[in-house]
């Protein structure tokens, strides 16, 4: 009785890796912990490198930014920076943020999650974040349901979407993110998909520098679990989807900009006003009520 | 097949090149690099990496304008293009009239 065959690598063209390529932007990523956890075709991995390019275009100083970011696959983006970074409980992305950035006020902070962490179960740190325009940068990644868990219906699933709670058809009212987060008080809002990545590179850059609560929606495809469920195909069917549907409306009116199921999608910069932040706010407040009483909040020199 | 006039620049137009690296164990196959690519410079390999995925190879050596959208597009970070050496446009590449290189 002969021994049954179990090597197949000779019907295979594997190839060895080849020398050693080093992308450009590796010196601000973690790639030892490369290949990270995103699908095939998901678009959070472009908008890790518009994000990245995004900061390069700014000029800030990458050792005075942090990241925070919450649960969610997008959620990940923060372990795969090499900024100080922070992967904080689902929803704690904003309060987390808020405290490093009032504790730090030279930090400039971005938080990078997805639309279920900011806008459902961190709703509420989202609106009052907004309110007081604490100095932070939001980058919200939708992709309309909560991939990770496995499809559930979220805040911003639309209208008739199928979702695994929601195996009719959803029939929940979604969010409109742009206009909660303009009615709330943010200083610049923005909507871009992963396929607009020149401009969402700007966008980023432009609120990176932004001082306030800018937020940026992106669009990104799903292809695991909406874009399979829903029957649109692969990433590359999502992308060429926004190709045709998106429409870019440089400040249009955030009431109008709501996403309706495989409808338009209206993209482009919406909100940019200026307002004092948090900071500025408090001590113009303080120091005309106390005067020389008030001492501002500076952080200590030998401060870790 | 009609012309622009040719610009008076011409001399001085340099055709920036570029060179494509493909980093093909991160690929995942998404395809993203090769659908947008301007100059259609990559097709899919019939090989397989390591983790299964076809990955992109470069099908037309030397078309590369380094305008990196590969690199910015792709969600791995397996692909990126470094400036190569400029060269002087030839007669075919002057742009056709009506042609729409904006994309």
């Amino acid at each position: 009785m002969s021994e049954p065959t179990t090597d197949y690598t000779d019907t295979l063209t594997i190839p060895e890796p080849k020398e050693n390529l080093k992308h450009p932007l590796e010196s601000y990523i973690r790639s030892e912990r490369f290949p990270h956890i995103w699908c095939s075709s998901c678009g959070i991995g472009t908008i890790v490198t518009a994000y990245i390019s995004g900061l390069q275009k700014s000029g800030l100083d990458p050792e005075k930014v942090a990241v925070v970011s919450g649960i969610g696959c997008s959620g990940r983006a923060a372990g795969y920076l090499r900024l100080d970074s922070f992967h904080s409980t689902h929803g704690r992305a904003l309060p987390f943020a808020t405290g490093l950035a009032l504790g730090n006020p030279e930090l400039k902070v971005s938080v990078i999650s997805g639309d279920g962490d900011i806008a459902a179960i961190g709703g509420n740190h989202f609106i009052h974040s907004a309110r007081r325009n604490i100095d932070l940068n939001i980058i919200c990644i939708n992709n309309f349901n909560y991939a990770m868990t496995g499809g559930q219906a979220g805040p911003t699933t639309p209208l008739e979407a199928n979702a695994s709670t929601t195996p009719y058809g959803c029939y929940e009212y979604p969010f409109n993110l742009p206009f909660l987060a303009e009615s709330s008080g943010a200083v610049y809002v923005a909507r871009w998909t992963a396929l607009h990545i020149r401009r969402l590179t700007n966008a980023i850059s432009e609120a990176l520098q932004k001082p306030g609560f800018s937020f940026i929606e992106i669009i990104s495809p799903c292809p695991t679990l909406y874009a399979r469920r829903n029957r649109l195909g692969t990433g590359l069917d999502t992308m060429k989807f926004y190709h045709d549907s998106a429409t870019i409306q440089h400040g249009a009116d955030t009431r109008e900009v709501d996403i309706e199921y495989q409808k338009k999608i209206i993209v482009g910069k919406f909100v940019d006003k200026d307002k004092p932040t948090f900071t500025e706010a408090r001590d113009t407040f303080l120091n005309k009520k106390l005067g020389d009483q008030y001492v501002p909040y500076r952080r200590p020199n030998n401060g870790h | 097949m009609s012309y622009w006039r040719v610009p008076l620049d011409i001399q001085n137009v340099k055709i920036p090149k570029g060179d494509i690296h493909i980093i093909t164990e991160r690929c995942k196959g998404c395809n993203f690099c090769v659908e947008y690519c301007p100059r259609d410079v990559l097709e899919m390999s019939t090989d397989f990496n390591r983790k299964g995925y076809h990955y992109p190879q470069v099908l037309k050596q030397g078309a590369c304008v380094n305008c990196n959208l590969c690199e910015m597009i792709c969600p791995e970070f397996s692909i990126y293009c470094l400036e190569g050496e400029e060269k002087p446009p030839e007669p075919d590449q002057v742009l056709r009239k009506g042609e729409n290189h904006e994309s």
